[in-house]
């Protein structure tokens, strides 16, 4: 194939060792930082031998512990919530007929991915002020519903795909079978749709076990959520525990990560048996 | 059974508005089997989608068995749809497909299992029961999208080009499939198909449409041998068309003069004119070649040998072409040869007089 040779990115003078070079910037610090969670000694820089005591002391520390079940409760709830919305937006910006406004609207669903998050994040902390002044409340909701909302563009994006690639034939022959709206998108969409529906919801999960910046702004005295914790922790004495949770994090994403690609890989596959 | 009287469906606003439907009458009876027939972008998948409940027409009443359905979602319409790629539910088996209309009506499971059981007979497609959809073959495929059409015994069938995916012969087998199950069943089809073949090997009635329109209304062998229209004509078979001159009417036959100056009665149109300059339409294989001076003459101009037939064309005095088809005997030497001087004839009556 002389012809598809010519545009052969692999054939540009410089090719392999750029990109060699950017996945051992991408890659590098996370292999160090994963060696130095086994190291034996205090130092995140000095290797003093195998050992897996930062994983025993992060797991046996009563803070790692409490900021682990927070960053769960507040992953899982705005997962949920973010995830159920995200469907209805889906749904509402593919199965209805163009409307006026409809790039505003997409645009709204994805105002997250757009603005700045310090900007969120301060926009946040004033609106959930003012809440607290006037009702008092500093519970757990204030952190779910910040993580709800900036994670519906995420779980959004999976399902819509997979929407926008649904036969649309399916619903009107679920119709045409004496099938209400209601009964027709619990039997032909929403079957269609789970592995989009499982793939937002495990990305908005990720994203809301991950944010720092939000949570920050957001939480009240004593909500420290993970990374706020390690955030905290890395302001005074740096261990190697720090490595290890990171690493026990990276093993998580790891594992959704995969778990999405093989759920999006399964959804062109139209057939589960 | 299913009466449509001034239907009319406009797609868009303003200087964008398309026309998809324009003023369509028409009245489908009990259990007959009904085809819309034209070129693709002519309405017919329009109406069809206007019964089931799938567009909203402009203007217009639909009613089936008196009742007015336009009103009604198609969830509630007493219709179902066989769909052009069949639109199987993925994630169901073919017994949870043919069961699925069953079930969306609430009837008792005993009563989905059995009736279920019934149409996989019917298809013929019960040893294949448990398999997903997606592991059978593209004519199974069609046959478990009309079983389930068919299971909740609707008083209408609509098929939208169920047969334009299959490939030939088993385009033909499925052709005879559907009138065996459209005759044990008793149910009104309305066909939809871009295919004149289909159509007229198929149907009790045809309506032929174009722009939105229709055409004619007809059996088979009227639309065939007695197209209305110019178009209707051209669209099915092949013709030839002579510009003549209409000397008069008397019911249905009408005395026209030929371009050669002779006169021959053929069949008046209906809503025709009484006299003046016509389109007379004549099919290959109703005219003769004759080595003598016919009703038209003109020279063998090309003979093509199809096999069954052979085609004759003629370039007639004063231009015109004109093509003969022959269905070929065994061991006949026709002895007519290229630049021959021929005469083409057909009986009185054999020509149509088209509506311009």
């Amino acid at each position: 194939m002389a012809k598809s040779r010519a545009f052969d990115v692999r054939r540009q003078t410089g090719f392999v060792p750029i990109a060699l070079l950017c996945f051992l910037v991408l890659y590098l610090p996370i292999i160090l930082l994963v060696v130095y969670s086994f190291n034996k000694g205090e130092s995140i820089a000095i290797w003093e031998g195998f050992s897996w005591q930062w994983y025993v002391k992060a797991w046996q520390n009563e803070k790692v512990q409490d900021a682990t079940i927070l960053s769960l409760i507040i992953a899982t709830s705005a997962s949920l919530i973010a995830t159920s919305a995200a469907v209805m937006a889906a749904l509402a910006t593919t199965r209805t007929r163009g409307f006026r406004g409809y790039t505003f609207v997409f645009a709204l669903i994805n105002q997250p991915l757009m603005i700045p998050e310090i900007v969120t994040a301060v926009a946040l902390l004033i609106f959930f002020a003012m809440i607290k002044v006037a009702t008092g409340y500093t519970g757990l909701m204030y952190l779910i519903i910040a993580h709800s909302a900036f994670c519906i563009p995420f779980a959004y994006m999976p399902i819509r795909a997979r929407l926008q690639g649904m036969d649309l034939n399916l619903e009107q022959a679920g119709a045409d079978l004496y099938g209400t709206p209601w009964r027709v998108f619990r039997r032909v969409t929403l079957p269609q749709l789970w592995p989009g529906v499982l793939a937002g919801s495990m990305l908005a999960f990720v994203i809301s076990l991950d944010d720092v910046v939000i949570t920050e702004f957001v939480k009240s005295a004593g909500q420290d959520t993970l990374p706020t914790y390690m955030l905290g922790q890395m302001r005074r004495v740096i261990t190697p525990e720090v490595n290890a949770i990171s690493t026990a994090l990276l093993a998580i994403s790891v594992a959704l990560v995969i778990a999405f690609y093989l759920l999006s890989k399964g959804g062109t596959q139209t057939n589960r048996e | 059974m299913i009466e449509i009287s001034g239907l009319s469906k406009t797609f868009g606003l303003g200087a964008n508005a398309f026309t998809a439907l324009d003023d369509i009458n028409v009245e489908i009876r009990q259990n007959e089997f009904f085809t819309l027939l034209g070129p693709s972008g002519c309405g017919k998948t329009t109406l069809l989608r206007s019964i089931a409940g799938f567009v909203d027409p402009t203007s217009g009443s639909l009613t089936i068995e008196g009742q007015d359905v336009l009103p009604l979602p198609p969830y509630a319409r007493p219709v179902n749809t066989v769909f052009q790629n069949y639109a199987l539910f993925p994630h169901m088996t073919v017994a949870q497909n043919i069961g699925f209309g069953l079930e969306m009506q609430d009837r008792p499971k005993a009563e989905i299992k059995q009736v279920v059981g019934e149409m996989l007979e019917l298809v013929q497609m019960a040893p294949m029961a448990d398999r997903m959809t997606s592991q059978i073959s593209g004519g199974q495929q069609q046959r478990v999208a009309l079983a389930r059409a068919l299971a909740p015994r609707p008083k209408v069938l609509l098929l939208d080009e169920p047969l334009s995916a299959l490939d030939f012969k088993l385009r033909k087998e499925m052709q005879i499939e559907l009138k065996r199950l459209q005759s044990e069943t008793g149910i009104t089809f309305v066909f939809v198909t871009h295919d004149q073949e289909e159509a007229l090997t198929m149907s009790d009635r045809i309506a032929v449409m174009s722009s939105g329109r229709i055409l004619q209304i007809g059996g088979p062998k009227d639309i065939y041998d007695h197209p209305a229209e110019r178009f209707v004509a051209d669209f099915i078979g092949d013709t030839n068309f002579l510009e003549a001159t209409l000397q008069s009417v008397a019911g249905e036959v009408a005395t026209v003069t030929l371009p050669s100056g002779k006169t021959v009665a053929a069949r008046a149109v209906q809503g025709g004119g009484q006299s003046g300059a016509v389109t007379l339409a004549v099919r290959p294989e109703h005219a003769v070649l004759t080595k003598e001076s016919g009703l038209l003459d003109g020279v063998l101009e090309n003979i093509v040998y199809f096999g069954t037939d052979t085609h004759y064309h003629i370039t007639l005095d004063g231009g015109s072409a004109f093509v003969v088809r022959k269905q070929n005997q065994p061991n006949t030497g026709e002895g007519f040869e290229v630049g021959d001087k021929v005469g083409v004839s057909f009986e009185a009556g054999v020509g149509q007089v088209l509506r311009d």
